[in-house]
């Protein structure tokens, strides 16, 4: 039987000329991702979750995992759900300007601790610092979905009523943090005390 | 004024350049010899030139000429000799500068070596190298000078990274250059065969030698990087799919399939085009590697200094560099293709299957590594993929990888059958189920399918190049003059594939059966992980040459049996105040034992936030990666890479003289 498919299935080395053009086609379209990419900045994207009310989740708490903790936490006071993981490199780079919004006592940091394992993330926090009231263990990302994160970091901005205000993509800045977010959080408090 | 005689060689470097890139390139379209003869002392002057420079540059990191932006950026009094030295590379300017080092240093070792090659073939080649030279001493020169000065000249310097004042980072850079670089050579061999329309198994032969040496050096660099994240890094993992890995893993994915595939084309004349393709993407992935960590397009804990205005002038380079080489493959591959049959089952069609899949694995890591920016081109921000996507897609593609490497090496040539194959193969699964199993057994820990599986593939591989050995003995009649006679390439080869299924072995069994435990512990305190207890016994302070520290003392203990005692450090260094965790190994085969030392939690009880680690077979990946270096370098010295063309045509002579 073997014999026949020898036969039969010499390669034919004559593939189509298309096929020689085809690495530079796919060169080219890299090409143009690459010159966009180095243009452009992040920015904001629109998520269809914007004024309207936070996904439920219940999830383990990072610092104790037999406690739980809700979504229920974001209503009462203005608040940021921060999604992150410790193989996310831009987190990384987030890490300090979160400390820094820490520091200044403007605003709740919550945490979604997304597709990661949690005694590493326990680990992270440790050396570089905390800056987080609270973290949630999303380990299989489901939740990560239901609030529409296709990557890592992403920052919500939840109001006093758990309405979602505003979402973040890519690491914040310093600079997103002075002229974006905070007036935003100047604002809904102002709104709050009318 | 010795900076400046830096900067000046740099522009004569770039003079010399120009004239090794166009007068031999030239003599090889007009076919003047008399111009191609210019290649061979115009790129050993440009070594000399560059070597000067980067001489130059070292020489104020040792004197500590602060007055140069560089040396103020990237050193300091208090460091240490030997990362002065390493610290040349320790930024964007001078890793750059080392990037043309090693690349004139390639060239010529290539003009020394040219007498292997008929002329023209040497002309082509050193002129492209030249071209390229260009490229990235206009690049050094202009967006990344690193002579410039800086008045007035502080006090003294913002320091090294603490990250790279370590003895493997000061050789780790250098050896994954040599690999990036290396690959120009096969690369520069690929566009000449393509002008000139000589594409044979001779040119084959010629490349071979070089695209393994560039292939030796990214896998020790790479193996090297990877043992350093372990240790230094302080969180027991070993690769964490950063983009600057990756951008270094993808050339060696297809580096890989270069080799095979080059291999192919010596032996069988086949899969000739299939070669020069790969030879064209293991380099242009080198330049995007160059692009990717320079440019600042991909955020990362690697790249040290990013500049869009680099970032433009690195994609333009790119853009014409991969532009103009693929054009020439589309139009020229077409004409030079030829039909050298061979079977679906047979050598050639493992070989080409698996360098197939390398390249797609290459195109997963690098749609993984490209896919935030291709969001962000798209209107989205920056974000990071991350491990969970890559292990999805990396191990199952990996699997097939392994399992071929056993077909292919049992297989004949041009044809063979099922039949024949699964006779030959039987015996080596076989057997690799048994090993795997009775293994298993004697592993501590509860039965992992995954461990049994990793174990599977390892003992295939080993196994399927004992049944290569047995076929190649097996009409021998003299034994140890047979295996004598073998050729050293043979031998590089079947150490290599060892070395893989080390490192599977690795992989696997580490990631099954690792404990950690992140605890808090008082002087006195200890914790058990597997058969393994630790006993904190002091934290006390002590201080370095560049640094202070604390410094943990925990005794390991077996069985009640003191093993060894164990000293991780929580460094701060004096100038950036950075903050480092220096954990405390011990390894042997079986099983390493990792402690890292974190912040003191509470000062008042001195409580101590301690990381544990044992982590069985992890060091076989590394092991691995060295065994599959020593195969490389074993192949690299077969004696049949060193026949110059004068004695291929003296034997020819011969043939001839007794054919008359």
């Amino acid at each position: 039987m073997s014999s026949q498919i020898d036969k039969e299935s010499r390669l034919s080395q004559k593939p189509k000329r298309l096929i020689y053009i085809l690495p530079l086609g796919l060169f080219a379209v890299l090409m143009v991702i690459f010159f966009f990419g180095l243009g452009l900045n992040p920015r904001l994207v629109p998520s269809p979750l914007i004024g309207e009310t936070v996904p439920a989740f219940s999830l383990p708490k990072l610092s104790n995992p037999n406690e739980l903790i809700q979504h229920t936490v974001l209503k009462g006071e203005i608040s940021l759900l921060n999604i992150w993981a410790t193989w996310c490199a831009s987190c990384k780079h987030e890490h300090p300007v979160l400390m820094k919004i820490a520091q200044s006592n403007e605003v709740q940091i919550y945490g979604l601790y997304y597709k990661d394992v949690p005694s590493q993330g326990v680990a992270w926090l440790r050396s570089y610092g905390d800056p987080y009231h609270e973290n949630a263990v999303d380990e299989e990302g489901k939740v990560g979905i239901e609030w529409g994160a296709y990557g890592t970091p992403e920052t919500f901005l939840i109001d006093q009523k758990g309405i979602i205000r505003y979402k973040h993509i890519g690491p914040i800045s310093w600079n997103d943090w002075k002229t974006t977010i905070l007036p935003m959080i100047n604002t809904l408090r102002n709104n709050n005390d009318v | 004024m010795i900076p400046e005689l830096g900067h000046f060689t740099l522009i004569l470097a770039l003079a010399v350049a120009l004239v090794q890139a166009i007068i031999p390139g030239m003599g090889l379209l007009l076919r003047r010899t008399d111009w191609m003869a210019v290649a061979k002392p115009a790129c050993l002057l440009q070594f000399v030139l560059v070597l000067t420079a980067y001489g130059v540059l070292t020489y104020s990191f040792i004197v500590h000429d602060f007055s140069v932006l560089y040396v103020a950026n990237t050193s300091n009094s208090e460091l240490p000799l030997i990362y002065r030295i390493s610290g040349v590379w320790g930024a964007h300017e001078g890793s750059l500068l080392l990037w043309l080092l090693i690349l004139s240093g390639w060239t010529a070792i290539l003009g020394i070596a040219s007498k292997h090659y008929p002329v023209d073939m040497a002309a082509g080649v050193i002129s492209v190298l030249g071209f390229i030279s260009i490229g990235f001493l206009l690049f050094s020169l202009f967006t990344s000078n690193p002579f410039l000065r800086y008045f007035p000249a502080p006090f003294d310097g913002a320091d090294l990274n603490p990250l790279l004042q370590d003895p493997v980072m000061a050789i780790h850079p250098p050896m994954l250059y040599m690999g990036y670089v290396g690959f120009a050579v096969p690369f520069a061999f690929a566009i000449t065969a393509l002008i000139q329309g000589r594409l044979d198994t001779a040119w084959a032969r010629w490349v071979r030698p070089w695209a393994l040496a560039a292939w030796i050096c990214l896998t020790g660099g790479i193996t090297l990087g990877s043992w350093w994240a372990y240790y230094e890094l302080g969180w027991g993992g070993w690769w964490f799919w950063d983009p600057v890995e990756n951008a270094s893993f993808m050339p060696w994915l297809t580096g890989t399939a270069l080799i095979h595939s080059l291999a192919v084309t010596e032996k069988r004349h086949a899969l000739r085009n299939w070669t020069v393709l790969l030879a064209i993407i293991c380099f242009s992935l080198s330049l995007l590697g160059t692009f990717l960590v320079r440019s600042g397009v991909i955020t990362s804990v690697h790249a040290f200094a990013s500049d869009p205005t680099r970032g433009v002038f690195i994609l333009a380079f790119l853009g014409l560099v991969v532009g103009i080489s693929l054009s020439l493959f589309a139009f020229r591959a077409w004409q030079l293709r030829t039909l050298t049959p061979f079977s679906l089952i047979s050598r050639e069609m493992a070989l080409l299957s698996n360098s197939v899949l390398l390249l797609i694995i290459m195109l997963t890591v690098l749609l993984g590594t490209l896919y935030p920016l291709m969001l962000e081109a798209l209107g989205g921000g920056k974000i990071s993929v991350g491990s969970p996507y890559f292990s999805l897609v990396f191990i199952p593609l990996m699997i097939p990888v392994v399992i071929l490497v056993g077909i292919g090496s049992v297989s004949r040539w041009r044809e063979d059958t099922i039949s024949n194959l699964s006779k030959q193969l039987r015996t080596p699964a076989i057997l690799a189920v048994v090993f795997a199993s009775v293994s298993l057994l004697f592993l501590p820990g509860k039965v992992s399918f995954t461990a049994w599986f990793a174990l599977l593939l390892a003992f295939w591989v080993i196994n399927s190049l004992f049944t290569q050995l047995k076929k190649r003995l097996r009409h021998s009649k003299n034994l140890l003059q047979d295996l004598k006679r073998t050729p050293r390439g043979w031998y590089g080869m079947i150490l290599a594939h060892m070395g893989l299924s080390f490192t599977v072995i690795g992989i696997g069994l580490s990631s099954v059966y690792s404990q950690e435990q992140d605890v808090h512990m008082l002087k006195g305190d200890d914790r058990t992980l597997g058969e393994y207890r630790f006993e904190l016994v002091d934290v006390e302070k002590i201080t370095g040459p560049n640094y202070k520290a604390d410094m943990g003392t925990i005794r390991i203990y077996k069985n009640e049996k003191e093993l060894m005692t164990l000293h991780p450090e929580k460094r701060i260094y004096n100038v950036r105040k950075n903050i480092m965790t220096e954990a405390s190994i011990h390894s042997n085969l079986l099983r390493d034992l990792y402690v890292s030392l974190g912040e003191q939690r509470d000062i008042n009880t001195g409580a101590w936030s301690v990381r544990l680690y044992y982590k069985p077979f992890i060091l076989w990946i590394w092991l691995g990666g060295f065994v599959m270096v020593l195969g490389g370098s074993l192949a690299l010295t077969d004696k049949r890479y060193r026949t110059s063309l004068k004695q291929e045509e003296i034997k020819l002579d011969d043939n001839n003289v007794l054919a008359n």
